[in-house]
C-alpha cells in the first residue's frame, strides 16, 4: 500500500506580480518504510514540495494524500527536520525532544522516559541538560531528528538535515540515520544537493529538473545495505545521475 | 568599594570646608539624620512608596504584556492598535499629573497611576519587538511538532523566545517608574512616601534629611534593579548566555 501520495502537485509563486511555476505536476508514490531521497539543481522546489508534504504551504493544484487521508496542515504524524537548526533554544535538549510528548498532554514522567530512549537512540544521553547553543552541529540535528521521532511520525520528511556538515561528520550521520530508519521503520523522505547521500541512503532516488520543477527520473537502487560508497555499483549509478542532473544545469 | 570610600571621605572633607549644612551637609550629619528617621522611613515611607511602585508596574505589567503580545502576534490587533499606543506614547508620564490628581484626588492611585504611565510602554514595546522578531523556524518546528493552536504557539513558542526582550523592558520600565515615582511624589500628588518626604524636608531646609532621602532613593534603586536581574536574568534566562556571545 502507498504510504505517501503526491497527486499532480504544482505550486505558483507570486513574484513581483507575476506567476512564478515552482513546482509543475508532480506525481509520486511512496510506500510504507520507504526511504525516497530528492535530488535537484538548487530552486527547483525540493524544499517547497517538502514544505508541502509537511502542511507548511498549500500547492496551487493537486493534492497530497497520508495513507489515503488528504494533508489540510502541518500535523505531528509528519515529522520535519529542517535545513537550518530549529531546535528551540530555551529548551534544554530533552525539553526539546518532549516538546510534542507535552503538547499532546503526556504527563511528565512518561515524557521524560520516552525523550531519554530517543536521546540514547541518538547517542547523546550525556547531554540532556544541556542548552542547544552548547551543541555542535551534527549533535543538534540528532536531537532534532529525536525530537521528530518521539512523536512516532508516518513520515519523517527532512530538509538537507546534514547539509553543514562537514564531510567526516556527514558521513557518520548517514549511517546513524540508517541504523534509526532500520529500528523505527518510519518512511524517510530526504532532501539533499548531494548524489552520494542520496546513493548511500536511498531504496528510490527522485532526479528532479529545475523551473518549473518537476521529476524527471526514478532511479531504484537495489544495492543491499550497508553501501560501499566506491563500488562499481554506486560508481555506476552516480555517473548516471550525474549525467543526468549536468543535463538539466545545461538546460536551466 | 575602595572608591565608595574615598568618595565619602572627599565628601567629609568638603563638607567640613565648605561648613554650610544647607549647601552640603556631611556624612556624619546625614548619618545622624538616618538614626533619627530609620523608623519612619522603614514604616511609614518605604511601604507607601513601594506600594505606589508595585500598584504601577504591576498593572502596567498586566495592561503591556497582553496587548504586546496580540499586537506582535496577530496583525489586525498591530494595526488597529499601534496608532494608538504612537500616539499616547510620546507623552511624557508626569504630564499625566494634573489628570492623575483630577481623576484620583491625592491617593496612592493617583500615584500609582503616573508610575504606571511610565512603566507600561517599555514592557509594552519590548513585547512587541520580542514577538516580532521571532525566527519563523521556530514557529514551523512547533506546527510540525503538533502546535497548530495560537494559543500554543504563543504560550511554547512565542513567549519564551520574547521572553529576554520583555525582561529587559520590564528592568527599563523598573527604571522609568522608579524616577516617575519620586517625582510624582514630590509634585503633590501623595502626602507620604520618599519623594514626598524630599520635598517636604526641602520647604524646611533639612537638606541633610534630603539628602538622606536621595541616598536612600539611590540604594533601593540600585537593589531593586540587582535583584531582578539576579532572579530573572541569570536564573530564568540562562539560555540566553548562547546567543549573547
Ligand atoms: N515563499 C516564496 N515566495 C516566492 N518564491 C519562492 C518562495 N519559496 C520559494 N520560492 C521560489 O521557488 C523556487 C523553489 O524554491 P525551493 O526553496 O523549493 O528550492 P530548492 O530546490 O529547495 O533549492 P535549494 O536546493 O537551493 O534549497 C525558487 O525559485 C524560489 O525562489
Ligand atoms: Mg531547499
Amino acid at each position: 500500500m502507498a504510504l505517501l501520495e503526491i497527486k499532480n502537485v504544482g505550486k505558483l509563486f507570486q513574484v513581483d506580480g507575476q506567476d512564478m511555476e515552482a513546482l509543475q505536476d508532480i506525481n509520486l508514490s511512496i510506500r510504507d518504510h520507504e526511504f525516497v531521497c530528492f535530488i535537484g539543481p538548487s530552486g527547483c522546489g525540493k524544499t517547497t514540495l517538502l514544505r508541502i508534504i509537511a502542511g507548511l504551504d498549500d500547492p496551487s493544484s493537486g493534492s497530497v494524500y497520508l495513507d489515503g487521508d488528504l494533508i489540510m496542515g502541518p500535523g505531528p504524524e509528519r515529522g520535519m527536520v529542517f535545513q537550518e537548526y530549529s531546535l528551540f533554544p530555551w529548551r534544554t535538549v530533552i525539553d526539546n525532544i518532549a516538546f510534542g510528548l507535552e503538547l499532546k498532554g503526556v504527563n511528565k514522567k512518561e515524557r521524560l522516559e520516552r525523550s531519554k530512549q530517543y536521546l540514547k537512540m541518538v547517542g547523546l544521553e550525556r547531554f540532556s541538560d544541556r542548552y542547544p547553543h552548547e551543541l555542535s552541529g551534527g549533535m543538534k540535528q540528532r536531537v532534532a531528528i529525536a525530537r521528530a521521532l518521539v512523536n512516532d511520525p508516518k513520515a519523517l520528511l527532512m530538509d538537507e538535515p546534514f547539509g553543514a556538515l562537514d564531510a567526516q561528520t556527514r558521513n557518520i550521520m548517514q549511517s546513524e540515520l540508517l541504523r534509526i530508519w532500520e529500528e523505527e521503520r518510519s518512511t524517510v523522505v530526504f532532501v539533499t544537493h548531494s548524489v552520494d547521500e542520496a546513493i548511500y541512503l536511498a531504496d528510490r532516488i527522485v532526479i528532479m529538473s529545475a523551473r518549473p520543477g518537476r521529476i524527471k527520473d526514478v532511479i531504484s537502487i537495489d544495492i543491499p545495505r550497508p553501501r560501499v560508497r566506491t563500488s562499481t555499483e554506486v560508481n555506476g549509478i552516480r555517473d548516471r545521475i550525474l549525467a543526468d542532473l549536468k543535463s538539466e544545469i545545461v538546460t536551466s | 568599594m575602595v572608591s565608595l570610600l574615598g568618595l565619602i571621605v572627599v565628601w567629609q572633607l568638603a563638607a567640613m570646608v565648605i561648613d554650610d549644612t544647607l549647601l552640603l551637609p556631611s556624612f556624619v550629619q546625614v548619618l545622624a539624620a538616618l538614626s533619627n528617621t530609620w523608623q519612619e522611613i522603614l514604616t511609614e515611607d518605604l511601604p507607601i512608596s513601594l506600594l505606589h511602585f508595585g500598584l504601577g508596574v504591576g498593572i502596567g505589567l498586566l495592561v503591556a504584556l497582553p496587548i504586546g503580545m496580540s499586537m506582535g502576534w496577530f496583525r489586525t490587533a498591530d494595526r488597529l492598535l499601534d496608532p494608538i499606543v504612537e500616539v499616547v506614547r510620546p507623552i511624557p508620564p508626569l504630564a499625566w499629573i494634573p489628570f492623575a490628581i483630577v481623576w484620583f484626588g491625592l491617593t496612592n492611585e493617583a500615584a500609582g497611576f503616573i508610575v504606571f504611565m511610565g512603566a507600561v510602554f517599555p514592557i509594552l514595546i519590548n513585547t512587541y519587538i520580542g514577538f516580532r522578531s521571532l525566527p519563523r523556524v521556530y514557529v514551523e518546528s512547533a506546527k510540525v511538532l503538533g502546535a497548530t493552536k495560537d494559543v500554543d504557539l504563543i504560550r511554547y513558542i512565542a513567549f519564551p523566545y520574547a521572553l529576554p526582550s520583555i525582561a529587559g523592558g520590564i528592568r527599563i520600565a523598573m527604571g522609568i517608574a522608579w524616577m516617575c515615582l519620586v517625582a510624582a511624589e514630590m509634585f503633590g500628588v501623595s502626602t507620604s512616601g520618599l519623594g514626598y518626604k524630599i520635598w517636604s524636608y526641602y520647604y524646611l531646609h533639612k537638606m541633610d534629611y534630603v539628602l538622606l532621602y536621595m541616598i536612600v532613593l539611590g540604594v533601593l534603586g540600585l537593589l531593586l534593579d540587582r535583584s531582578f536581574r539576579y532572579v530573572v536574568e541569570e536564573r530564568m534566562l540562562r539560555w540566553r548566555a548562547g546567543l549573547m556571545q
